[in-house]
């Protein structure tokens, strides 16, 4: 990360979920940074470790069956893992939001949004009525709804109106850091398009940081500053969008791109990445992800490959990662004793 | 993808293995009449692949499940081989479906959780009688295992023991079982991961390669129609506002809807830069719509004939179809 | 065109064989351990039942003036009741009818509740209306007056009384199956069947009942308490089981007047109703878990 100051920054971290049928080890070793104003995209399938992630920075995770294992996420400097609960509440919604991914079951049903925007504002600020009321009416004007539906109840409004109030009720609170967790997947494109749109200008607006989880790698070329990979519970590619979508290096995230079919090249061959996500109770030994890739060679099965930072900013968890100067760190002559 | 069809036999009728005239679907509601599919005309070539996308709530799956006859229309006929499928009765139609098949959007919600993957296999070939010995059943069931790229020892699993990837290819087993000539694929990879997503996408291209099968393909992925379809139509509110060539309509989109929709895709690309068009507002509802066209609420290039006139889907050029007052060249 | 979809494999196939799913079944409910103990209570009355010649120390009907309401003593486990019968005997024997009443009444209501239950639920329109309106008339009739009704216009005996509580447990079980039918009929996988060219006898048969199961099994096992419940409640009021004939219901409802004096003698009848309900609801509890696939562990 650049000299940019760092709002949010994970450290080792490791969470476990013990379960009847054995540990899954849902993250290992996340490493992560989110810079002041910044837009972090943090990409992966299903299974990666991404909602556990920023569940774990929300702190609300149920517990058990998780377990934070190891590690600190450090926002401005104090570590969320060490602060109470009681501490957690006043950070929460007020310092940083979350949205999820399904509009339709986020809101009360039986509240009105603007019932429910004043209680995000009621929450962490001491404000009259009439004030709040007031203050809900702006946020709602912000995402672009008429003020005076603010009595409305969710199913009067549609999917993508949802995702706004949604919205509205996350910033309410002029968060410094705002997560969210695939806001839309459930939206139509048009749809789509327009909260995208939308989250971009708002964040410009109230200069939050964003980290946004998807599996849409066009809604990370066009929303994100950083994008971080994650394949089983690792973060095994990590830099800035050119580091990613023009000098990839790891063979998961290059795989990945050669996956999906692109709009605008004729006949392109989809290439899949052979096998499945290996299952998170039963991981495999060495690189996680040399049962499915291609170079992988007797020592990816036996030793976890460092992560090398290849050029300023952007680490490969592979060995085959070649610095922009230098060596790889492991080629197939390096083999290990 | 070349040579998949012949661009002149869209005209010759006798080509077109499915062909849907005037095709309606009203549903009663408690607010008035839902219009889901309202006058659809459409023909699919033999051995072509023919993309249907649009938003949720536009009909597409609605017309994929009127073609098959899961549902009746309210109107409109549906030829298949010549056949109006309107016009059969149940046994007829029961054999009829041999040769028509579907593959569903959720591989979860599309199998029974009580079957393992033998019986759900063997569930199409067993209600069309097709074998009486069980080894043949066997015999089959293995083979359609290995051609969809399922292990031999996954036979006895259950659906919840397997990921969305394999599940889907129990799903497309038993679609291509009878060995059909035209399957409607309804969002088949919608809700699979990326990498898994390529891997059916792959297979589907694969089996039409060697069966010479038709596709009816679903979907509101337009880079995923882009990559399997000959030719698309999109919908709006139940009708087709524009249906060419697949590469032509990705070219240049003429209707301004397509033009829309088309720019609204997040591309996962740094090196272009592209127009955005961000349409204003939501899908207007299919209760009772408004004459005229339906896209005017949105359109930015909307005039008052557009308010008052339905256009109608009119050959701009051989084989390039819109339905706009003033379809827009160039984006 | 190329309609054909043969490859040839070469591997040799492997025989199918189904892994079986008894073995299944019991495998998973094994694992419960209510499950079994509600196993255990319910062989115990099954045996109770079938040898009670041969487990009753005494003649169940064999009244004795010397020894009226003893307590529990060595010789008679349970004491006697008001006329100086063997209270145990009374239990075995009586587990006879209530076994038979609580099983074959409940039969006759899953029968014919599911399958009225399935053809409201899957065809709906005009013939749920119908259907679904009488069973609400039977509904709101309260079962005991049902029970009489029906016991009144057949006569009494043993069958007759089953075919009552029979009859009156019908509304729940079709209440119960046609809002399973309901949400499954709508399922996608009932459409995939539907399109391969599945009847609708088929896909009730093969899909719907098999799904709908969870529900029913545990409203079975509830109705199988509240039938030996009915079945005493009709022999106290003399249209069910005619004494001398050992009945748990009705040993409980002679037992009420000597309530204070002996409490032995509606505990241990009672007792044995609440051993019969009781395991018949883990049993059932455990029957679900086990028949689900997905709950595999």
């Amino acid at each position: 990360m650049s000299q940019q100051e760092k709002l949010l920054e994970i450290k080792n971290l490791t969470v476990h979920y013990e379960t009847v049928d054995g540990t899954v080890r849902a993250v290992e070793n996340l490493n992560l940074s989110v810079g002041a104003g910044q837009t972090l995209g943090l990409v992966g399938e299903t299974g990666a470790g991404k909602t556990t992630t920023v569940k774990t920075i929300m702190r609300i995770l149920p517990v058990p069956p998780s377990v934070i294992k190891s590690g600190e996420i450090f926002f401005k400097g104090e570590d969320l893992l060490k602060k109470t609960e009681k501490e957690m509440r006043s950070i929460r919604g007020a310092k940083i939001s979350m949205i999820f991914q399904d509009p339709m079951t986020s809101l009360n049903p039986v509240l009105t949004v603007g019932e429910q925007i004043m209680e995000a504002i009621g929450l962490h600020n001491r404000v009259s009525k009439r004030k709040a009321i007031e203050l809900a009416e702006e946020m709602l004007e912000t995402v672009g709804i008429k003020g005076d539906r603010l009595s409305d109840y969710p199913h009067q409004f549609s999917g993508g109106m949802k995702q706004r109030v949604v919205i509205a009720m996350a910033l309410a609170c002029n968060p410094q850091l705002l997560i969210a967790d695939e806001p839309t997947t459930a939206l139509d494109v048009t749809i789509q398009a327009q909260v995208l749109e939308l989250m971009q200008r708002l964040k410009r607006q109230y200069k939050t940081s964003l980290i946004m989880i998807t599996h849409d790698l066009g809604i990370v070329a066009e929303i994100c500053d950083y994008v971080a990979i994650m394949y089983a519970g690792q973060i095994v590619e990590y830099g800035s969008l050119e580091d990613i979508f023009l000098h990839a290096q790891h063979p998961y995230t290059k795989g990945l791109f050669s996956c999906i079919p692109d709009l605008y090249s004729d006949d392109k061959e989809l290439i899949p990445i052979p096998g499945l996500m290996p299952d998170p109770s039963n991981l495999p030994s060495g690189c996680r992800f040399h049962t499915r890739c291609q170079y992988s060679f007797d020592r990816c099965e036996i030793q976890e490959p460092p992560s090398v930072e290849v050029s300023p900013g952007h680490h490969v968890k592979c060995f085959f990662a070649v610095p922009e100067k230098g060596e790889p760190q492991g080629t197939p002559l390096g083999r290990p004793v | 993808m070349e040579g998949r069809y012949d661009k002149e036999g869209g005209e010759d009728l006798k080509m077109a293995l499915l062909e849907v005239k005037n095709l309606k679907k009203y549903f009663k509601t408690k607010s008035g009449l839902l219009h889901a599919v309202d006058g659809v005309d459409l023909h699919i070539n033999k051995g072509e692949t023919l993309g249907l996308v649009g938003e949720s709530g536009c009909g597409k799956s609605t017309i994929g499940r009127l073609v098959l006859r899961l549902i009746e229309p309210t109107e409109g006929e549906i030829i298949f081989e010549g056949k109006d499928l309107g016009k059969l009765n149940k046994s007829e139609m029961r054999q009829m479906r041999r040769k028509m098949q579907i593959v569903f959007q959720d591989p979860y919600a599309s199998l029974d959780p009580r079957k393992n993957v033998f019986e759900l296999i063997a569930e199409p070939l067993i209600v069309q009688r097709i074998y009486s010995n069980k080894r043949e059943l066997e015999r089959r069931i293995y083979e359609l295992m290995e051609i969809v790229g399922l292990a031999q020892r996954l036979v006895n699993s259950y659906p919840h023991e397997l990921d969305g990837g394999r599940r889907q290819r129990v799903g497309v087993a038993r679609a291509i079982a009878l060995r059909p000539v035209f399957m409607v694929l309804d969002e088949p990879v919608s809700a699979l991961d990326v990498s898994i997503q390529a891997q059916i996408i792959n297979l589907l291209l694969k089996l039409q390669r060697e069966f010479g099968l038709t596709y009816l393909f679903i979907s509101h992925d337009l880079s995923v129609v882009k990559h399997i379809s000959d030719r698309v139509a999109v919908m709006y509110l139940g009708q087709i506002v524009e249906l060419a060539d697949c590469k032509e309509i990705f070219k240049e989109p003429l209707h301004p809807y397509s033009q829309a929709l088309l720019s609204a895709v997040p591309v996962p690309r740094i090196d272009l830069k592209r127009e955005k068009i961000i349409l204003e507002g939501e899908v207007p509802s299919p209760i009772n719509p408004k004459p005229g066209c339906r896209f005017t609420s949105r359109c930015r290039y909307c005039q008052d004939i557009c308010k008052t006139e339905t256009p109608v889907l009119r050959e701009i050029y051989p084989g390039r179809f819109v339905a706009c007052h003033f379809p827009q060249k160039g984006q | 065109m190329g309609t054909n979809l043969n490859t040839v494999t070469s591997k040799p196939l492997p025989v199918y064989k189904k892994r079986s799913q008894g073995a299944e079944i019991w495998r998973r409910f094994r694992q419960n351990r209510n499950a079994l103990l509600g196993m255990g209570i319910f062989f115990i009355l099954v045996s109770f039942a079938l040898f009670a010649e041969i487990i009753a120390p005494y003649d169940p009907i064999q009244q004795n003036y010397e020894k009226i309401m003893q307590p529990p003593s060595r010789q008679h486990i349970l004491g006697t009741d008001e006329l100086g019968r063997d209270i145990f005997s009374r239990i075995v024997y009586g587990a006879r009818i209530s076994m038979t009443v609580g099983l074959i009444a409940v039969g006759i209501a899953f029968v014919a509740g599911t399958a009225l239950g399935v053809i409201c639920g899957y065809y709906g329109g005009v013939i749920d209306n119908v259907i679904m309106r009488f069973v609400d008339i039977l509904m709101a009739i309260p079962a005991i007056l049902l029970n009489i009704s029906i016991v009144a216009a057949l006569g009494t005996g043993l069958q007759n009384v089953m075919i009552a509580i029979g009859v009156s447990n019908v509304p729940r079980f079709c209440r119960i199956i046609r809002a399973s039918v309901m949400s499954l009929r709508d399922q996608e996988f009932i459409e995939a069947s539907r399109a391969a060219g599945a009847t609708d006898f088929f896909i009730i048969i093969d899909h719907i009942i098999p799904n709908s199961l969870a529900p029913l099994i545990v409203q079975a096992t509830v109705s199988v308490g509240s039938s030996i419940l009915q079945c005493a409640s009709l022999s106290f009021i003399g249209l069910g089981i005619v004494p001398p004939t050992p009945e748990w219901g009705a040993m409980l409802s002679t037992g009420r007047d000597f309530l204070r004096k002996a409490p032995h003698l509606t505990t241990f009848p009672g007792l044995a109703i609440m051993a019969a309900v009781y395991a018949a609801n883990l049993m059932g509890d455990g029957l679900r878990d086990a028949l689900d696939p997905k709950l595999k562990r």
